[in-house]
């Protein structure tokens, strides 16, 4: 008994830890006074100037295209990916395995600085083809690595009978392989999609000037002082997944078991 | 069969983008301004200004490194145990978070731990001696855990969640208290889920420049600061490749006891 209670303190203080920053985000987006040291009083007055607001609504804009369009391709790069690595030898299975590892394990500062180096000396303009490359990059890492364990599940006799059954690879492919796998597909892009929308550094570094996300918009304001605007709109994107996440969760599950 | 050649987008992507840009890094890590074969730019770690920052940031990220391992240990053991579902709450833990922009969360922890801030408010109304963190390692080493503590609880728990209860249940039978059931049986078996979590907290706690930027008032200077400001500022881009071998070193320095402890891949923490 006492030890579920310490146990309950526990996962309360941890969660306290690491919700305190965006309950007082939450917080200041109502706040009335400019700054974040005072508090001036409630409004709501941020929300109805963040949709006036161009700059922000440009880099709210270009972060999810970025987000989209990233984890779309490398969705489909790594799934492809994937099947091939399935029938392939061991080894060089390993090898590709190990080359996926890389941008996971390498310091986003390197990965940064390297795809900087590579743009600037082919010659290649920076702005929002730079920052998608790079976001493409650091993708597909997440999206192999949650379709492969799904791929290695499969039963390849299932695949066989198909084929025996009289079907063609393709159709064999999606009626029997893409439907167990696509549970991975999904969290990986899901995954891939978040990475894209939280990531600074790599975008810090491969971006263009006058292209902003909004990542580098806030780190460009920290100096001169964080507009409220960014407060609500942030307010604004983490209830919608709150929402989103709670209404996956507690939809009916009778059809998802089995 | 042709299947394999559906692995030609990665492989030429991979060269394309993580293998050629880690060659250039090398490449200009390696020469001076005029392409000349140096080492200078590696030697420049030797400078006291240099090897000041590096210093500064392995000794913070090992302490916050440590801290994170503390505290997510018993986190991973008790979210084991639970028995609600358990998907739904380490989502509401952390991938949650992450959707709040990283330097909006880290910024707000300036406002949290301002000389006049939320806590020294709640301190003082309790009548309690003030937090005077701010701009201070400590609240760079606080940046660090808060923002890479689920690093380390995805892959400790990814491993401890896959250990036989019947192993357990055996020890007790055979006799064995709570603490040795511990060290020495779950605590081994959880070795390379830890190591796993050790480098994916370690690396980016070694290399971060905006944890510092932000909650160091732009008075301490680690190693990513400096390779930060070699490239967007001063551009010298030879100088901060560089720089940033001597960082890949102790990268790949815990990559390969990280692969060594963590053959099968288990610990993989998505």
């Amino acid at each position: 008994m006492i030890k579920t209670t310490a146990q309950k303190i526990y996962l309360g203080l941890i969660f306290i830890f690491l919700y305190a920053p965006i309950i007082t985000l939450i917080v200041l987006s109502f706040n009335a006074s400019k700054t974040r040291a005072k508090w001036g009083g409630f409004t709501t007055k941020w929300y109805a100037a963040l949709f006036r607001n161009e700059q922000i609504m440009q880099a709210l804009w270009n972060t999810l295209t970025l987000a989209i369009l990233s984890a779309l391709i490398a969705t489909l790069i790594g799934t492809i990916a994937c099947i091939a690595m399935q029938s392939m030898k061991r080894t060089s299975r390993a090898v590709l395995m190990g080359i996926t590892n890389i941008p996971m394990l390498n310091a986003e500062i390197v990965t940064g600085i390297s795809l900087m180096l590579l743009f600037l000396s082919f010659g290649i303009k920076f702005g929002f083809g730079t920052i998608l490359l790079a976001h493409i990059t650091f993708n597909i890492p997440y999206v192999i690595l949650s379709v492969m364990p799904r791929m290695k599940q499969l039963n390849p006799s299932t695949y066989e009978a198909a084929l025996d059954l009289g079907s063609s690879h393709t159709y064999a492919f999606f009626k029997v392989v893409f439907p167990d796998i696509l549970p991975g597909i999904l969290s990986g892009f899901l995954m891939a999609f978040t990475m894209s929308l939280d990531d600074f550094i790599i975008t810090h570094f491969t971006k263009g000037p006058g292209v902003d996300t909004l990542s580098t918009k806030i780190y460009t304001e920290v100096k001169k002082g964080i507009k409220p605007e960014m407060y609500a709109l942030s307010t604004i994107i983490f209830v919608t997944v709150l929402i989103l996440l709670l209404l996956v969760n507690y939809t009916p599950k009778g059809k998802k078991k089995k | 069969m042709n299947r394999k050649l559906l692995s030609l987008p990665f492989i030429f992507w991979s060269a394309m983008f993580v293998i050629v840009p880690l060659c250039m890094v090398f490449y200009y890590g390696l020469t001076d301004k005029s392409g000349a074969f140096t080492f200078d730019n590696i030697l420049a770690i030797a400078t006291v200004e240099h090897s000041k920052a590096l210093w500064e940031a392995l000794k913070l990220s090992v302490i916050s490194t440590v801290i994170c391992l503390l505290l997510a240990y018993p986190l991973a053991m008790i979210l084991c145990n639970m028995n609600v579902n358990q998907n739904s709450f380490l989502v509401l833990i952390f991938i949650l978070p992450m959707w709040m922009n990283f330097l909006l969360r880290t910024l707000a922890w300036q406002t949290l731990l301002e000389k006049t801030g939320v806590i020294n408010s709640i301190l003082s109304a309790l009548h309690l001696p003030s937090l005077n963190i701010i701009n201070t390692p400590y609240a760079i080493v606080l940046g660090m855990v808060y923002n890479f503590l689920p690093f380390m609880v995805l892959p400790l728990y990814n491993v401890l969640v896959k250990i036989d209860k019947n192993v357990i249940n055996a020890a007790y039978d055979l006799g064995a208290n709570g603490a040795q059931t511990f060290f020495r049986i779950i605590f081994p078996l959880s070795l390379p889920g830890m190591f796993s979590g050790i480098t994916m907290v370690f690396v980016p706690a070694l290399t971060t420049f905006v944890i510092s930027k932000i909650l160091g008032g732009s008075k301490i200077l680690l190693i990513g600061n400096v390779i930060e400001q070699e490239f967007t500022q001063t551009g010298n881009w030879n100088l901060g490749s560089g720089l940033s071998i001597v960082l890949m070193l102790f990268i790949i320095f815990n990559m390969v006891i990280s692969v060594i402890t963590d053959k099968e891949g288990e610990a993989n923490t998505l």
